[in-house]
């Protein structure tokens, strides 16, 4: 059979480059982490949450502060402590980072979304990238704000710190680049488990069951494991003066928490690639 | 153009597609038609990349649809109304699909205005009817001008006039010589849309033929005689290898033989005849002729499968 067809006339369109296909991809999560209220609700959480409970803390940190003794006082990390909000914040975070990966296939959108961009690891990517530098843009504010409220109060025991002592700042961006990691971590987590339950509650174990669990271990195990433990290693990032001395410090207490968020997300980007969507 | 070739996809121990080869192409209404459970929305998901198939390969345009940058520019699918984020408006969903293939912000506006949802454009999709969806579903398979169209069930929970407008749409986009793959169990509303059909059954293909000829092939066809001698004239035709069956007492309905068949046997007998009409089948009684051999093996097979246990 010869049918003829009208051919349908096309302008020739290039292929993109790989950086360019990151980049539209990044556009349209950009797109739709804004143009969903819930985002916004979440993001406000954050900052109420690492501010708020921040300056409670600090508050009553200094109503007993003539109540401490000489060693308490001498140990006492003014910086850190501003931020102990987080401890609460990064659950709403995290949460959040779940929901980005989760609602795609709650809702049945994961399936618009790989039709537009099969590459599913760019997808994955971009995704990340676009979370990644929101709650860190959104995180450093929190922290900033917190850390200058506790200052304030502190100032009524002449016990506040500068940006400028050492340790500090890097303990003010720390809790930026801890919030970034556990929204990162529970946006991995929604990769590979797809459903928001799930995630949510293999994050809530990582970061508070599973020390608890670890704790009950006999002596050294439980201080062997639990300075490995996500939450454990990570928060050395936004403290000054640790208050748990067989901690790891700072900066290799963070690269601990990133290698989890790693294996989350290549986990992730592994199954998402392969598995039926 | 769309090829599937040898395809299989098995979902644990349910084979869904099984073997199965067609092609829709460019400047044609293509008909995907079968029972629920055929394999259809399998089939469907294979084509758009969200299935990899176990066996064979799909390509759109000639290329796996995973190998496709931009897709949306290449190939536009409307596969589940209301895949959407309750939460977001009909636009920002269109605005996200746009970004994600560097598809211009105008051109939002322009397929809302096309399918007719430019004055709910700000409202959240989670509000949307059935029908609304559907509208917003093919208005995300339009975005990117494309030139292969796959369609599951678009006319789903579409009032009349919404039906309409789909039809015209879909015969418009094949005038303009763009691929068009739809599948409908409305077979009604195939006849009028489609030029082609790819008929499946239990994951296999049951025909692949123009409207016209998977009808004129069906032998829901039959012929419709009124003769006041119908007894002997029912005798005469069985000898000669047709079935009849009868209505009433004059009217014969023969399958197996055509008007001419039957007219030279009346002849023959000498046979008066009132009425010698050939009646056409349906697309729905052809197609439930054609299907009903893997509904039957479906039982058949149950019931061996029975005593074997």
């Amino acid at each position: 059979m010869t049918v003829t067809t009208p051919e349908l006339r096309r302008t020739e369109r290039r292929p993109p480059s790989a950086f360019r296909l990151f980049g539209a991809a990044a556009r349209s999560e950009w797109t739709k982490l804004r143009s969903v209220r819930s985002t916004m609700w979440s993001l406000l959480v954050t900052v109420a949450i690492t501010v708020g409970l921040g300056a409670l803390f600090c508050a009553a940190r200094v109503s007993r502060w003539d109540h401490l003794d000489p060693g308490e006082r001498l140990h006492f990390d003014p910086a850190g402590f501003s931020l102990n909000g987080l401890f609460l914040a990064q659950l709403a975070i995290g949460v959040l980072g779940v929901l980005v990966m989760s609602s795609e296939y709650a809702t049945g959108q994961i399936r618009a979304t790989l039709g537009a961009i099969p590459q599913r690891r760019t997808m994955l990517a971009a995704k990340t990238a676009v979370f990644g530098v929101v709650v860190l843009a959104v995180g450093l504010v929190a922290c900033g704000v917190a850390f200058g409220f506790g200052q304030l109060i502190f100032k009524a025991k002449h016990a506040g710190v500068s940006l400028a002592d050492p340790g500090v700042l890097r303990a003010v961006i720390g809790g930026a680049l801890y919030l970034a990691a556990i929204g990162i971590l529970g946006l991995g987590l929604g990769a590979i488990l797809r459903r928001t339950a799930g995630a949510v509650a293999t994050l809530v174990g990582l970061l508070l069951v599973l020390p608890i669990l670890v704790n009950f271990l006999p002596s050294p195990w439980n201080d062997d494991i639990s300075r490995y433990l996500p939450g454990e290693a990570g928060t050395a990032v936004f403290q000054v003066v640790r208050d748990n001395t067989n901690g790891l410090s700072a900066w290799p207490g963070f690269a601990v928490l990133c290698a989890y968020v790693v294996v989350a997300l290549v986990g992730g980007a592994v199954l998402l690639h392969r598995r039926d969507a | 153009m769309i090829e599937a070739v040898g395809v299989t996809k098995r979902y644990g121990s349910t084979l869904a597609v099984n073997d199965l080869s067609f092609a829709a192409r460019s400047g044609v209404v293509t008909g995907f038609l079968g029972p629920n459970g055929a394999g259809k929305s399998t089939t469907m998901r294979m084509i758009v990349g969200l299935d990899a198939p176990d066996a064979g390969r799909v390509t759109v345009n000639g290329r796996p649809y995973r190998d496709l940058r931009f897709p949306l520019h290449e190939v536009g699918a409307l596969l589940e109304a209301k895949a959407i984020h309750p939460g977001r408006s009909a636009r920002n969903h269109l605005r996200w699909l746009a970004d994600s293939n560097g598809i211009g912000r105008r051109r939002v506006d322009d397929v809302l205005e096309e399918v007719g949802l430019a004055g709910v454009a700000r409202r959240r999709a989670g509000g949307f009817s059935l029908g609304m969806g559907q509208r917003l579903g093919i208005a995300a398979a339009l975005l990117g001008d494309p030139e292969v169209v796959v369609l599951d069930e678009p006319v789903n929970g579409l009032d009349p006039e919404g039906i309409l407008w789909v039809r015209n749409l879909l015969r418009s986009l094949a005038g303009e010589g763009r691929t068009v793959f739809v599948s409908s169990h409305l077979m009604s509303e195939m006849s009028l849309t489609a030029d082609h059909l790819v008929v499946i059954g239990r994951g296999r293909l049951i025909a692949d033929a123009s409207v016209a000829d998977f009808i004129r092939s069906s032998s829901a066809n039959h012929v419709r005689v009124v003769s006041p001698q119908a007894g002997v004239l029912k005798t005469s035709i069985q000898q000669s290898g047709g079935s009849v069956a009868v209505e009433g007492d004059d009217t014969l309905v023969v399958t197996g033989l055509d008007c001419r068949e039957v007219g030279i046997i009346a002849a023959q007998d000498g046979v008066t005849l009132f009425e010698l009409s050939p009646q056409q089948a349906s697309l729905e009684e052809a197609f439930m002729e054609m299907t009903r051999d893997s509904a039957e093996f479906l039982g058949e097979s149950h019931v061996r499968g029975g005593a074997g246990a």
